[in-house]
C-alpha cells in the first residue's frame, strides 16, 4: 500500500528562538532549520512498514517555502520514494494545511497517512486530526506503536492516564508520538540518491483548494521574565527558605 | 451567546480540568453548557451540575462515547455547534484529539493550549515550546479553542446546572482493545500543588525512590524528564515538557534534570523552581528561584528529612 507523510520545515530542535524587535512574529532568519522532530519520526515509520513488506511506497509532502524542498530531500534520503512541494511564501494556519493536504490524498489515494503529532514551531497538534476529518478517516493520535494488521491498524495511543490500544479500519490517519521510534541518520550515498528522486512542485492554485483568512497575529511578546535566583549553599538553606522565604512548605 | 465545553472525564469522575475550562469559559463570557460524552457516568453528571456558573450540563451516555473517541464525539459536537458561539476543551490528550476534528468540520481554525483571553475573539497562546506568546484574533463566526489548564484557577463547585439529555448516538469505528493506565497513590501532575520531578542524573528507575519519599512528604506528584522517560526510568505519562504535560505548580523541584528548552516549555510558569544538579553549568540554573549545587543523592534524603 501507499504511504502519505507530511513534513514540515522549523527551526531546530535545539535553537532558542528570540522575538523580534517590532513583536511581529519570532525572528527565524539565519537559524538552522530542520526537518520537525516529529515528521522525522513520522518518516522512520513509513521506512519501517516498506522495510516490512507492508508498504509498497512512500510519498512526502510539504507546504512551505522553496527551500522546504530540502527537507523533502532529508525525507528521501531516509528512504522516502518521492516527494511533492506545494510551494507558498505565506504561514499557513494548520486548517489550511490539512486542506492542501486533503487535495493530495484525493490524487494520490494512499490507505496510510503519517504525521507528527505537532511541529515544534507553531505547536498546535491539529493538522493530522483537520486532515482526518476532511478526508473522512478514521484517526490516530500519539502514536507510540503502530502495526498493520489486514484490513485493519493497531495502535498503541499515548494517553494521559497511561497508554490506550485501539483498533482502526484503513485508509486511516495515524499521528505519531516521541517514542514511537528512533529515527536514523541519512547515510551519504542515500543523501547523493536522493537528489535524483522524483520531486513536484505544486502552487495552491494547482490544487483546486480556496484558503480563508482565518486569523490574524496581533503581536507576537516574549514571555515573562523571571526574576533572577539565588544559589543556596546548603540543603539546610534550602529548606530554611522554601519555609520561611518563598514560604511554599 | 453560548459556549460549549467539553467535559473531561473517565465515565467514573470528572476531572479538575474541566473547571478549569469553564473558568476559561467565563473569562470570556455567556451562557456556559458543559457536555458530557459518556457511559455510565452519573457521578460525573453530578459533579458537573456543581459547577459554579454553569447553565446546562448536557449528557450523551451511550457504550460508543465510552471512550472518548474523536470520530463520533467530534460527530455530535458537530451536531449541537449550531447554537454556540464558542466551543472549548482543556488541551488534554482527549481535547487535542477531539477538537482539531470539530474545527475542520466546522472550516474555523482552531487556537491550541490558549493561556489568556483578551477578549472574545483574540486570545494569547505559546508558540515555538512556550518561548514567545502570539495574541491572535480570530476571524471565523465559531472559535474553537483548547485551554492550558494550568494558567486558569478551577471554579468553584456551588452550582446548581440542569441536565439536558442527549439522545442522539453517533457510532465510532475505532475499536477499543486495552488500556494500561498507570495507578498512583499520589495527585495527578497536572493538578498537584508542588511537583517534584527527576532526570537523567537520576540513573536507574530504582533511584526514583528517593524523589518518590520527598514527593510523598511534600504531598506532591512525581514528574520526569523526557531523558528519563526514554531510558524507562518511570511510564511516559509523568513527562513534564513541550510534548508532555504542562505543570505550573506552586513548587517545582527539578532534580538531575538539566533543563532543555523543551523541559522548561513544560514547567517554567510554576510559582517556585528548585533545582538540584551537581553539575553549575545546567541551564535549569537560569530559571530556577532557588538553585542547589550538590550531589543528589545526598540532598534529597538530607531535603526530605529537614521537611
Amino acid at each position: 500500500m501507499k504511504v502519505l507523510v507530511p513534513v514540515k520545515r522549523v527551526v531546530d530542535a535545539n535553537v532558542k528562538v528570540r522575538v523580534n524587535a517590532d513583536n511581529t512574529d519570532v525572528d527565524t532568519a539565519n537559524l538552522k532549520m530542520a526537518i520537525n522532530p516529529f515528521c522525522e519520526i513520522a518518516v522512520e515509520e513509513a521506512v519501517r512498514l516498506k522495510e516490512a513488506g507492508v508498504v509498497s511506497e512512500i510519498v512526502v509532502v510539504t507546504v512551505g517555502p522553496k527551500a522546504a524542498q530540502e527537507q523533502l530531500r532529508t525525507a528521501m534520503a531516509l528512504g522516502a520514494d518521492r516527494g511533492i512541494h506545494i510551494e507558498t511564501e505565506e504561514a499557513l494556519v494548520p486548517l489550511s494545511i490539512a486542506k492542501l493536504l486533503n487535495a493530495v490524498q484525493e490524487k494520490e489515494q494512499a490507505q496510510l497517512i503519517i504525521l507528527g503529532k505537532q511541529t515544534i514551531d507553531g505547536d498546535n497538534n491539529q493538522t493530522g486530526q483537520m486532515l482526518a476529518a476532511l478526508a473522512n478517516m478514521p484517526q490516530a493520535t500519539f502514536a507510540s506503536e503502530v502495526k498493520v494488521e489486514g484490513d485493519c491498524l493497531a495502535v498503541t495511543r499515548e494517553v494521559d492516564g497511561g497508554l490506550q490500544s485501539i483498533s482502526i479500519p484503513l485508509p486511516a490517519v495515524v499521528t505519531v508520538d516521541l517514542r514511537l521510534n528512533v529515527p536514523r541518520y541519512a547515510k551519504l550515498p542515500n543523501i547523493m540518491k536522493a537528489k535524483r528522486k522524483p520531486l513536484e512542485t505544486l502552487a495552491i492554485d494547482d490544487l483546486g483548494v480556496s484558503l480563508k483568512q482565518h486569523q490574524t497575529v496581533l503581536k507576537v511578546t516574549p514571555p515573562a521574565k523571571r526574576k533572577a535566583g539565588v544559589m543556596v549553599a546548603s540543603v539546610a538553606e534550602l529548606a530554611d527558605k522554601l519555609k520561611n522565604e518563598a514560604k511554599v512548605i | 451567546m453560548a459556549i460549549l465545553v467539553l467535559a473531561e472525564h473517565d465515565n467514573a469522575s470528572l476531572k479538575l480540568d474541566t473547571a478549569k475550562v469553564v473558568a476559561c469559559a467565563q473569562a470570556i463570557g455567556g451562557d456556559v453548557d458543559v457536555l458530557i460524552a459518556g457511559d455510565e457516568c452519573a457521578a460525573v453528571v453530578d459533579a458537573a451540575k456543581l459547577l459554579s456558573g454553569v447553565r446546562h450540563v448536557l449528557v450523551a451516555q451511550s457504550a460508543q462515547y465510552a471512550n472518548g473517541f474523536a470520530d463520533n464525539v467530534a460527530q455530535l459536537i458537530l451536531d449541537l455547534a449550531d447554537d454556540y458561539e464558542h466551543i472549548l476543551a482543556a488541551a488534554t490528550s482527549q481535547g487535542k484529539d477531539t477538537l482539531p476534528r470539530v474545527s475542520a468540520l466546522l472550516d474555523v481554525a482552531q487556537l491550541s493550549e490558549v493561556v489568556e483571553v483578551v477578549s472574545s475573539d483574540t486570545f494569547v497562546r505559546p508558540i515555538y515550546a512556550g518561548n514567545a506568546l502570539a495574541t491572535v484574533q480570530s476571524h471565523d463566526a465559531k472559535k474553537v479553542l483548547t485551554v492550558r489548564t494550568s494558567a486558569f484557577d478551577a471554579v468553584s463547585n456551588d452550582g446548581a446546572a440542569d441536565v439536558v439529555i442527549i439522545d442522539k448516538v453517533f457510532d465510532s469505528v475505532t475499536q477499543f482493545v486495552s488500556q494500561s493506565l498507570s495507578k498512583s497513590e499520589r495527585p495527578e501532575l497536572g493538578a498537584a500543588s508542588v511537583v517534584v520531578s527527576g532526570g537523567r542524573g537520576l540513573g536507574n528507575g530504582e533511584n526514583f525512590a528517593i524523589l518518590e519519599k520527598l514527593a510523598d512528604k511534600l504531598g506532591g506528584a512525581l514528574g520526569a524528564s523526557r531523558a528519563a522517560v526514554d531510558a524507562g526510568f518511570v511510564s511516559n505519562d509523568l513527562q513534564v515538557g513541550q510534548t508532555g504535560k504542562i505543570v505550573a505548580p506552586d513548587l517545582y523541584i527539578a532534580v538531575g534534570i538539566s533543563g532543555a528548552i523543551q523541559h522548561l516549555a513544560g514547567m517554567k510558569d510554576s510559582k517556585v523552581i528548585v533545582a538540584i544538579n551537581k553539575d553549575p553549568e545546567a541551564p535549569i540554573f537560569q530559571i530556577a528561584d532557588y538553585g542547589l549545587e550538590a550531589d543528589l543523592f545526598d540532598a534529597v534524603p538530607e531535603l526530605t528529612d529537614l521537611l
